[in-house]
């Protein structure tokens, strides 16, 4: 087990493109760190960095006290589980798990001991004698696991490995690892796109973004699920975290008669202290443009939530999703989409006029499901104004964010 | 009753449409018999000719075989088969067919030894020029065969040597190894021919196994060589019967670089050269044709049966996600 440090890592490929930059993360001993992001964020490219398979252009990368920029992969006694599972099709699932251990050249015996042992964790005992192709998705992602196990690595790579299975396996597949994990305490470093195996796996979450002519860098925030979630570095990882995605409208605060308002749309809603203590410096962008973030779970029905007529808006709503336990109001405010910095890149690369975004914002509320909301009903939404999220409109960072770690 | 009654004159009166489309269906399936038994006969009329007196070939045709006996010649008979083989005088078919399979086991062995390794290198290793090299030697199979024999079989006899000027310095680029006459000459021959082929045809194949599986070894600790050896070689089973097959084929047929480089060794040449020359002087016995030609054809087809099982589709299968 070793401590993964990268120091300022970056990856620039041979025709000048840059994928990574200026990465620096310590993944400590022991931790389960996992890297999310959209596609194209690089995620695997520093996974596969790490492991060896990706030559690093710039930056310190050290595993263990030991600087491992220029070590192949065979010698930095890690341990890898490939998406495509990428097992030996002409080797039994005990040869695939045997492999590296014999070109490592232990004795048979100890050999046996290890992949017995790892098959009787993974309950894979019964397959041993099998060929890959015998097994089903799941079998076959537990004896890619199990090759990596009986390795007994510093550290395992893990790029995306739970999005081949469908997804009842994968909900369990998820539970197992994290399971796994706990049991062998190996420092883990985890690639995926699915920010629920992020939130549930991580002890820490890197959230990375596509590097751009502007921004040559991909980390956007470090940080503990709960961390990430209640307290996003900006409206990236504001918009990635959390499912429905947060809801983002321009808005302004005001003062009057001591108390702090926040405006947006046609609404208005009494800001608490809570909110305001959390974003220090707030002072200054009183009755200016700001980004105001609610997330759909601090909106709730006025029948549920209680009465409370300085925090409740009425809207009309255009659909509701039911659930079951809860559902999705979603409805639309008559103030104009919030057009970050990115998404004026994107429309300008794909020809699109802001304008034709129309001049609306769509909101989702998640609100219990034991009140009925049928579609295109009034209803009366309470915020949590305890639980605002408010963002510089052009750097799109929050305002006054501090890590609380 | 009535029912089954209504069902049964229902199915025989089926649409005319469906029966045309049957029909038509069931055409290249027939074409492909058509031709399968046209291009048999040829063979097939060797093999019962083969087994026909002398006077019965010169007589009538393969078809009338079973006539044979009742027209006072003996049939079936393996006369010609033993007179081909081992002859009272002289060396028979039998020792030039064991030229020949000395000749195809080992230029088939070799070209695919060295073309595997080629192969992974070209498809896996990173060095520099390597597309270029691969470029270069795929064009070598532009080159005909019949171009460079007499350069070849010259530098077989003396060696290929050039002076500098000046310095007056001998450079050999080829010892005089005294090859010619020889098989090995043949071996070397066939071996430089079919090299560029073989590269091309195991490159693709090696080039097109899963990355990651490339990466998983790696990563498990493994080189180059065993990567070649653990991976490589027991998921190209199938490419390289292909090849084996065809390579043998290729050798075990040539008559033209056999004759160039063996010529007048006379006890070293393979059977399809021998057999040309069975029928002695105005074919006198040229009944004997048919039993050397279909002793020949035997062995190829052999080899392919043999090694027709290792054609294995799917041999990747299980080891990543398609």
């Amino acid at each position: 087990m070793a401590t993964i440090t990268l120091e300022d890592v970056g990856k620039i490929y041979p025709d000048g493109t840059r994928a990574v930059g200026s990465v620096d993360l310590v993944v400590a001993d022991g931790e389960f760190l996992v890297l999310v992001g959209p596609s194209g964020c690089g995620k695997s490219t520093v996974l596969r960095m790490i492991a060896g398979l990706e030559d690093i252009s710039e930056g310190k990368m050290s595993i263990g006290d030991k600087v491992v920029n220029d070590v192949p992969p065979k010698d930095r006694d890690i341990a890898m589980v490939f998406q495509n599972y990428a097992l030996y099709p002409h080797m039994s699932v005990f040869d695939n798990m045997a492999f590296g251990l014999k070109l490592r050249k232990m004795a048979k015996d100890d050999i046996d001991e290890r992949v017995r042992q790892a098959a009787e964790v993974l309950e894979i005992t019964d397959y041993l004698d099998r060929k890959p192709k015998a097994l089903s998705g799941g079998q076959r992602q537990r004896v890619a696991m199990g090759r990596a196990i009986v390795r007994e690595p510093k550290a395992f790579l893990m790029d995306e490995p739970l999005s081949n299975l469908d997804a009842k396996l994968r909900v369990q597949m998820r539970t197992e690892l994290g399971r796994l994990h706990n049991r062998l305490g190996t420092t883990t470093v985890y690639v995926t796109h699915d920010q629920v195996e992020a939130m549930t796996l991580g002890h820490r979450v890197a959230v990375l973004r596509p590097v751009s002519a502007k921004r040559p860098y991909n980390l956007q925030q470090v940080a503990p699920p709960t961390e990430l979630y209640n307290n996003p570095a900006n409206l990236f990882v504001a918009g990635f975290i959390g499912s429905p995605a947060m809801n983002m409208v321009y808005g302004k605060l005001r003062k009057s008669d001591g108390e702090t308002w926040l405006d947006f749309a046609d609404k208005s809603v009494r800001v608490d202290g809570a909110a305001l203590d959390a974003h220090p410096g707030i002072e200054a962008y009183m009755d200016k443009q700001i980004v105001v973030g609610i997330r759909p779970s601090a909106l709730e029905d006025a029948r549920v939530a209680g009465a409370s007529p300085d925090r409740t808006i009425s809207v009309t709503t255009d659909v509701n999703e039911l659930l079951g336990s809860e559902s999705y109001v979603h409805f639309n405010l008559s103030s104009p989409p919030v057009i970050t910095p990115d998404i004026e890149e994107l429309l300008a690369d794909s020809d699109t006029d802001v304008d034709s975004l129309g001049d609306s914002t769509k909101f989702t509320a998640r609100v219990s499901a034991d009140v009925s909301v049928p579609d295109g009903s009034r209803v009366d939404l309470v915020i949590d104004c305890s639980k605002l999220h408010f963002f510089d409109v052009d750097t799109g960072d929050k305002i006054g964010y501090s890590p609380k770690v | 009753m009535t029912a089954t009654a209504d069902r049964i004159s229902s199915t025989g009166r089926r649409p005319l449409g469906n029966r045309i489309y049957k029909f038509l269906r069931s055409i290249p399936t027939w074409a492909l018999w058509f031709i399968v038994i046209l291009w048999t006969i040829p063979t097939f009329s060797l093999f019962v000719n083969s087994l026909r007196t002398r006077d019965a070939q010169r007589n009538s045709g393969f078809w009338s075989a079973f006539a044979d006996n009742a027209n006072g010649y003996h049939f079936p008979t393996l006369d010609n088969y033993r007179e081909v083989l081992f002859p009272d005088t002289g060396a028979g078919l039998w020792n030039a067919l064991l030229n020949s399979a000395s000749i195809a086991i080992v230029a088939t062995i070799i070209p695919i030894a060295i073309a595997a390794f080629a192969a992974y290198a070209f498809a896996w290793i990173d060095f520099r020029g390597r597309e270029w090299l691969f470029i270069g030697t795929v064009a070598l199979l532009a080159v005909p065969t019949q171009v460079s024999l007499i350069p070849l079989l010259s530098a077989y006899t003396n060696g290929v040597a050039w002076t500098l000027p000046i310095v007056h310095r001998t450079i050999t680029i080829f010892p005089d190894l005294n090859l010619s006459g020889s098989i090995p000459a043949v071996w070397l021959t066939h071996t430089g021919f079919a090299l560029p082929f073989a590269i091309f045809l195991l490159h693709n194949y090696i080039a097109s196994l899963p990355k990651d599986l490339f990466e998983s070894a790696a990563i498990d600790g493994a080189n180059h060589f065993t990567v070649f050896w653990r991976l490589v070689l027991p998921l190209s089973v199938p490419v390289l019967a292909a090849f084996a097959i065809f390579q043998f084929l290729w050798t075990w047929n040539d008559y033209l670089i056999a004759l160039t480089m063996i010529g007048g060794n006379r006890g070293a040449l393979p059977a399809t050269i021998v057999v040309a020359s069975i029928a002695g002087e105005f074919g006198a016995r040229e009944h004997l044709l048919t039993a050397g030609a279909f002793v020949i054809t035997v062995v190829p087809l052999i080899v392919f049966f043999a090694l027709q099982r290792f054609f294995v589709t799917g041999i990747t299968a299980g080891s990543v996600k398609g």
